[in-house]
């Protein structure tokens, strides 16, 4: 398999971590890493540890083995406040935004950990940038928006912690393939914007299409690792994942 | 068609009134303000002014049906049911033992300020009873401040490790802290040869307030009327500020989500024990100055039914927001100390009957919480965001209409 990747630094090294809910092993010694300014994408069926892998990089759960390091620095057993103020922010699995708050409201909670406010004013027209149709919403209950548009307030919302890494979890689940296609190209554009982006996946072609290396785990292990160009075109991959 | 169209009028309204939610609720603050202000003023000086010199009929309506001491417990309601709104309200934490703080507050007034713990003599600033020179007798402004860091103290101590728990536990634990401390206050007699609380007999009687000088005593009931409106008048104040400022955004945020709040680097655990002190410290200070309103501290009043009419005041009122909790605990207090039993007598002498209508209070309060479940579950006066998850299905439609507009890839729907 080839490991031909990005040259530059690494800034999330998970490294062989064991993750257990009780007497459960949800992740089994799982190794990875993302360098900056790539596109990761870690993609698995329903339990195969996906989220579980989040989690703990996110503080919510921590690790029975093994460590995680962000830039050179330890972060597992850290609290999730410290580590988003580190500069790992996250878009959950089903959105999650705050549905009686206005779009703006979540805006402004996706910036919790910020005081420079000349600094946070800029990030939200960033974001309303890169969403038009957030700005046409701003004012409206974010519960009472549709599907496609609260995936969208989830990642703008992630993006006003000025993340330095910003985690995608299952971004495209239960959107319209019209809205899936406008979400991805949406990720790149952050990329290209010079945020380092960890994608997590069901809809593993579209994944593999924007990303630059992916890691494919099967219950709780690691299955899989590659240039994620390569894998798509895998036929073994092909047949498990992609429903070719 | 018709249909669409008054859907799409109504995603508006949604829209226009989420604009203009700011400008709605500082001009709706302002309203209430004014009016809870005239209506402290006009008692006062009813009461201080008008009533000594009123005709006899007047004195009488006016002591039976809004006397001072039911107006001064309004007050103190009002600040404790705010209090327990913090939690309850703002951070979306179920407490049903808040009137533990309101005990520890209670008995925190009978210590500093009574003739209680005669082994010492102490004054600062307090107002010994005539013939009772011993026992600590503070000024009632430290005493209100004490006891409100002392029930703090005591909310950070209990919260630290229950706030851990998914809420049907909190309510279980808190249930279970809201019976230990009074029934503490009931043995607490003789802890090692040493009389803490007094027992069942209580602590009494608490000094009466002397501030600048100036004594209120027992009969000063409007001027200690002013003290528990400032008080409460002061609560009010405080929870507006901390609901605009950053805590009340990472309270709401809290009660929203959990989960997704902590993502957005909100610290659980040191948010949700600010809600629980600042709602202690409001239980505590209501306990202080519960006491001096009563002139005393007794165990048996601390029971578990308060922790409950506090929250049905909070809930009734409309969880959250500060208006409807105020409204929700003048009501329920009212009912309380002088509705049932005056209208009781009224139907007693009118049907004859024999019938104790405060017994019942309960059986009224449930009857009153069902209608509200049944027909206004926001409250009386519901926060915004409330309203809107309570008829969540009415705008369920809207959305998937707005789904339907956009895969079609018609944009023109706001141009209506």
């Amino acid at each position: 398999m080839s490991t031909e990747r990005k040259n530059s630094p690494v800034m999330l090294d998970v490294k062989d971590i064991t993750v257990a809910y009780g007497a459960i092993t949800a992740v089994k010694g799982l190794t990875l890493s993302v360098r900056e300014g790539e596109i990761v994408t870690l993609i698995g069926s329903n339990g195969a540890g996906k989220s579980t892998t989040l989690r703990t990089i996110s503080g919510l759960l921590h690790p029975k083995n093994g460590s995680i390091e962000f830039k050179g620095e330890v972060i597992s057993g850290k609290p999730g406040h410290e580590i988003v103020k580190l500069g790992i922010c996250q878009s959950p699995e089903g959105r999650r935004i705050f549905p009686r708050m206005t779009v703006d409201e979540n805006l402004d909670l996706g910036a919790f950990l910020r005081k420079d406010t000349a600094g946070i004013k800029e990030s939200r027209e960033q974001v309303l940038d890169l969403f038009p149709r957030l700005r046409e919403r701003i004012t409206q209950r974010a519960g009472t928006m549709s599907g496609g548009e609260q995936q969208m307030l989830a990642v703008a919302r992630a993006m006003m912690g000025q993340p330095k890494l910003l985690i995608l979890d299952e971004p495209s689940m239960g959107l319209a393939p019209v809205l899936v296609d406008l979400i991805f190209e949406t990720i790149q554009k952050i990329r290209e914007q010079g945020t380092t982006i960890l994608l997590v996946e069901q809809n593993a072609l579209a994944a593999l299409r924007i990303a630059d290396y992916a890691y494919v785990l099967e219950s709780g292990h690691l299955k899989l690792e590659g240039n994620a160009k390569q894998l798509s075109t895998d036929p073994a991959i092909a047949k498990a994942y992609l429903g070719g | 068609m018709a249909k669409g169209a008054k859907l799409r009028k109504e995603k508006q309204s949604v829209a226009v009134s989420g604009e203009s939610l700011a400008q709605q609720s500082s001009s709706q603050n302002r309203r209430w303000t004014r009016g809870f202000i005239i209506a402290v003023v006009l008692i006062y000086v009813i009461n201080k002014f008008y009533i000594p010199v009123a005709p006899m009929q007047v004195k009488v309506a006016f002591n039976t049906w809004l006397s001072l001491t039911s107006m001064g417990e309004i007050m103190v309601f009002i600040l404790m049911a705010l209090g327990l709104n913090i939690v309850v309200g703002y951070a979306g934490l179920l407490d049903l033992g808040y009137v533990a703080f309101w005990a520890l507050g209670g008995y925190v007034a009978g210590w500093l300020m009574s003739g209680f713990f005669d082994q010492v003599t102490f004054k600062f600033g307090g107002n010994p009873a005539k013939g009772l020179p011993h026992g600590i007798h503070l000024n009632v402004f430290l005493v209100l401040i004490a006891g409100g860091i002392f029930t703090a103290i005591w909310g950070v101590i209990i919260g630290a490790p229950t706030l851990r728990l998914k809420s049907d536990y909190l309510a279980l634990v808190t249930l279970g802290f809201g019976e230990i401390i009074p029934q503490f206050m009931v043995n607490g007699e003789n802890i090692g040869g040493f009389n803490m609380t007094n027992g069942s007999k209580g602590i009494n009687p608490v000094d009466n307030i002397k501030i600048f000088g100036f004594e209120f005593g027992p009969f000063a009931l409007a001027d200690k009327f002013l003290l528990y409106a400032a008080l409460a008048g002061m609560m009010i104040f405080l929870s507006l500020r901390l609901r605009d400022g950053r805590l009340g955004r990472a309270w709401l945020a809290i009660r929203e989500d959990e989960l997704a709040a902590s993502m957005m680097g909100v610290p659980l655990m040191r948010t949700k024990l600010a809600s629980y002190a600042v709602g202690a410290t409001a239980g505590g200070v209501g306990g202080v100055a519960f006491a001096t309103l009563i002139g005393g501290v007794y165990a048996e009043r601390f029971n578990f039914q308060i922790s409950i009419i506090i929250l049905s005041m909070v809930v009734l009122g409309g969880m959250g927001n500060v208006w409807g909790v105020m409204l929700g605990a003048t009501l329920l207090a009212w009912i309380n100390n002088t509705g049932l039993v005056q209208i009781g007598k009224i139907f007693n002498a009118a049907t004859g009957m024999n019938v104790d209508f405060p017994s019942f209070n309960f059986l009224i309060f449930g009857v009153l919480l069902v209608l509200m479940m049944l027909f206004r579950r926001e409250g009386f006066i519901p926060e915004a965001r409330v309203r809107l998850i309570m008829h969540e299905d009415e705008f369920a439609d809207v959305s998937n209409v707005t789904d339907q507009i956009k895969l079609e890839g018609h944009h023109h729907h706001e141009s209506h």
